[in-house]
């Protein structure tokens, strides 16, 4: 009887099996992240008025993030800065994984723990360590004194872009290297070696063979880094400046002691729109399974 | 001539193992300056955490365990750190649940808009974990339920719930389908081969991934912020400190919390290892 149901290439209906697996996923997603996400939507498009949200449709959320040069600058700094950070975060996982899929040996998942471990302890304080680490008695400011590079201590390294672009670098560095080091582990050495058999310089080889193949684990990374980025606020507000706010700083605001729902729901639509465009770039290299 | 030959490749390979020695050094120094920059934050504050001064700065006037005694005697430290076990354990049990359950779906079945499905699963971690905040948050008001643990509970599950369908269907797509299907001919009813032959091949996978969950929950701040109500977990309690800058309670707090985390981490890779 089994037999005869599970050789049917197209049963008419689902097997009980499917639904119990399919739909408890499928209700939270939809309950508690789509739906929500629709009301995030239609919130963008309402009016504000005092602490009051009229619903009653408006494009006014959207023309103010344009009109405004506050927020546009704003908008651009974000984008800015996560183009940035996933720059150099790619910079630096790539000699990372290549050294350990490659000379690592036997030392290679001691390291990969290592690189996930910082990801156990607090985000918080590691965004704090880095205001005493760069501070006016930081360690960094010790260092080059007692190397004598400084006379006397330097204020110039907390509470700008650079502190931030440091900071973020480092929170969100592991998501660039982990899928980077997966990647590499399934490049198959032998395409490799043939194509240095064939009298392939390694750097030709490094940019025809291994860098296609490792591409979207690449991305992955980069998604997840560009992605963490954006929505960011913490951090800029423990050690970025005055001036160095990103939208996420914005939209917290807006939703708390700004109260202007609206504002806050359309910027964060710009977020999601940003994210959603990078997807589209990259979702045809097969970004998307690598996460 | 046979050894003449063999000694020739011993020789061709100790000159490719020279050539090899100077791109390992390279990688490798550049390797140990970037892992140095991953743990330079973790020393600081462990090193701090000692330190007898108030102000976290140099130079360390002397060394004290007080902080220590301090941050375990803390109420509102222990507060938090129980909200947050609460949240997390719960975070990841249905975390753990649902991601199992989306995986074997996709994994074991065909079925209408499947890519579509799987793109939905991935997207709150695709997302910044704000644009998740304020979207519940916009939800939960409209829905007049009362901010509290439990919708911070919602909020972790969510983006738990995908960080285990990846693990997990990672290795289901590994485990062979014959399987399963030899215990169903042999008679068995489809929960009796899920438990007693598909789950076994999934388990390291899910208890790593359900670990990784239980942290992201009990270090979350981002959607935390959002949905929380009168109840501090111990993220947000150091948040509110952080506010008056750093205190050396809250670097032994950490400091504590990141042995604790070892500890877990060395726990699943031995549980990963003995499959």
């Amino acid at each position: 009887m089994d037999a005869t149901i599970t050789v049917q290439p197209k049963p008419a209906t689902k097997p009980l099996g499917f639904w119990v697996n399919f739909l408890p996923p499928c209700l939270w997603l939809l309950g508690f992240y789509f739906i929500p996400l629709a009301i995030l939507l239609s919130y963008a498009f309402m009016q504000h008025q005092y602490v009051e949200v009229i619903p009653r449709f408006t494009w006014e959320n959207f023309a103010q993030i344009i009109t405004n040069s506050g927020y546009r600058n704003t908008v651009i700094r974000t984008l800015y800065i996560a183009v940035t950070v996933t720059g150099i975060d790619t910079l630096l996982a790539f000699p990372v994984a290549y050294f350990l899929t490659k000379y690592a040996g036997k030392y290679k998942q001691l390291l990969t723990i290592l690189i996930l471990l910082p990801l156990w302890s607090s985000y918080l304080v590691r965004v704090f360590a880095w205001r005493i680490i760069l501070g006016y008695n930081g360690v960094l400011n010790s260092l080059l004194i007692s190397l004598g590079i400084l006379s006397q201590p330097s204020s110039l390294f907390l509470y700008n872009q650079f502190s931030m672009v440091v900071t973020l670098c480092y929170v969100w560095l592991p998501f660039m290297i982990l899928p980077l080091v997966t990647a590499f582990e399934r490049l198959p050495g032998s395409l490799i070696e043939a194509s240095a058999d064939l009298g392939g310089h390694p750097l030709y080889t490094f940019r025809r063979v291994t860098l296609p193949l490792v591409l979207p684990g690449f991305l992955a990374g980069s998604l997840s880094v560009f992605s963490l980025t954006m929505g960011d606020y913490i951090t800029p507000s423990l050690v970025g400046g005055a001036g160095d706010i990103l939208i996420g700083n914005i939209v917290a605001n807006q939703f708390g002691v700004a109260d202007n729902w609206p504002l806050g729901s359309a910027l964060a639509m710009v977020v999601l729109l940003l994210i959603f465009g990078l997807i589209a770039i990259i979702s045809r290299k097969g970004a998307l399974e690598n996460l | 001539m046979k050894l003449v030959g063999e000694r020739s490749k011993v020789k061709s390979q100790k000159s490719k193992v020279k050539i090899d020695r100077l791109p390992k050094l390279i990688f490798g120094t550049i390797t140990l300056i970037i892992y140095l920059f991953m743990y330079l934050p973790i020393l600081t504050i462990a090193i701090f955490s000692f330190s007898q001064g108030r102000v976290l700065s140099l130079p360390i006037q002397g060394w004290t365990l007080d902080w220590y005694a301090k941050a375990l005697q803390d109420e509102q430290l222990q507060i938090g750190l129980f909200n947050s076990l609460k949240v997390a354990i719960a975070s990841c049990t249905i975390a753990a649940t649902l991601g199992t359950l989306a995986a074997l779906a996709i994994q074991r079945y065909r079925f209408f808009g499947k890519n579509f499905f799987r793109a939905a699963v991935i997207l709150p971690i695709v997302l910044p974990g704000i644009v998740t905040g304020v979207a519940m948050l916009s939800f939960f008001s409209a829905m007049d339920l009362p901010l509290g643990l439990i919708t911070v509970i919602i909020g972790h599950a969510t983006f738990g719930f995908p960080v285990v369908f990846n693990t997990v269907a990672a290795r289901i797509s590994r485990l062979p389908r014959s399987l399963e299907e030899a215990a169903a001919d042999l008679g068995s009813p489809p929960w009796e081969a899920f438990w007693k032959v598909v789950f076994p091949g999934l388990r390291s996978a899910l208890i790593s991934a359900t670990l990784l969950a239980f942290t992201l929950s009990f270090d979350e701040i981002v959607v935390t912020i959002f949905l929380t109500g009168q109840d501090n977990t111990l993220p947000m309690e150091i948040w509110a400190r952080l506010r008056f800058g750093m205190t050396p309670e809250i670097n032994a707090t950490v400091t504590l919390i990141l042995l604790f985390s070892v500890g877990l981490v060395l726990l699943s890779q031995s549980a990963s290892r003995r499959e």
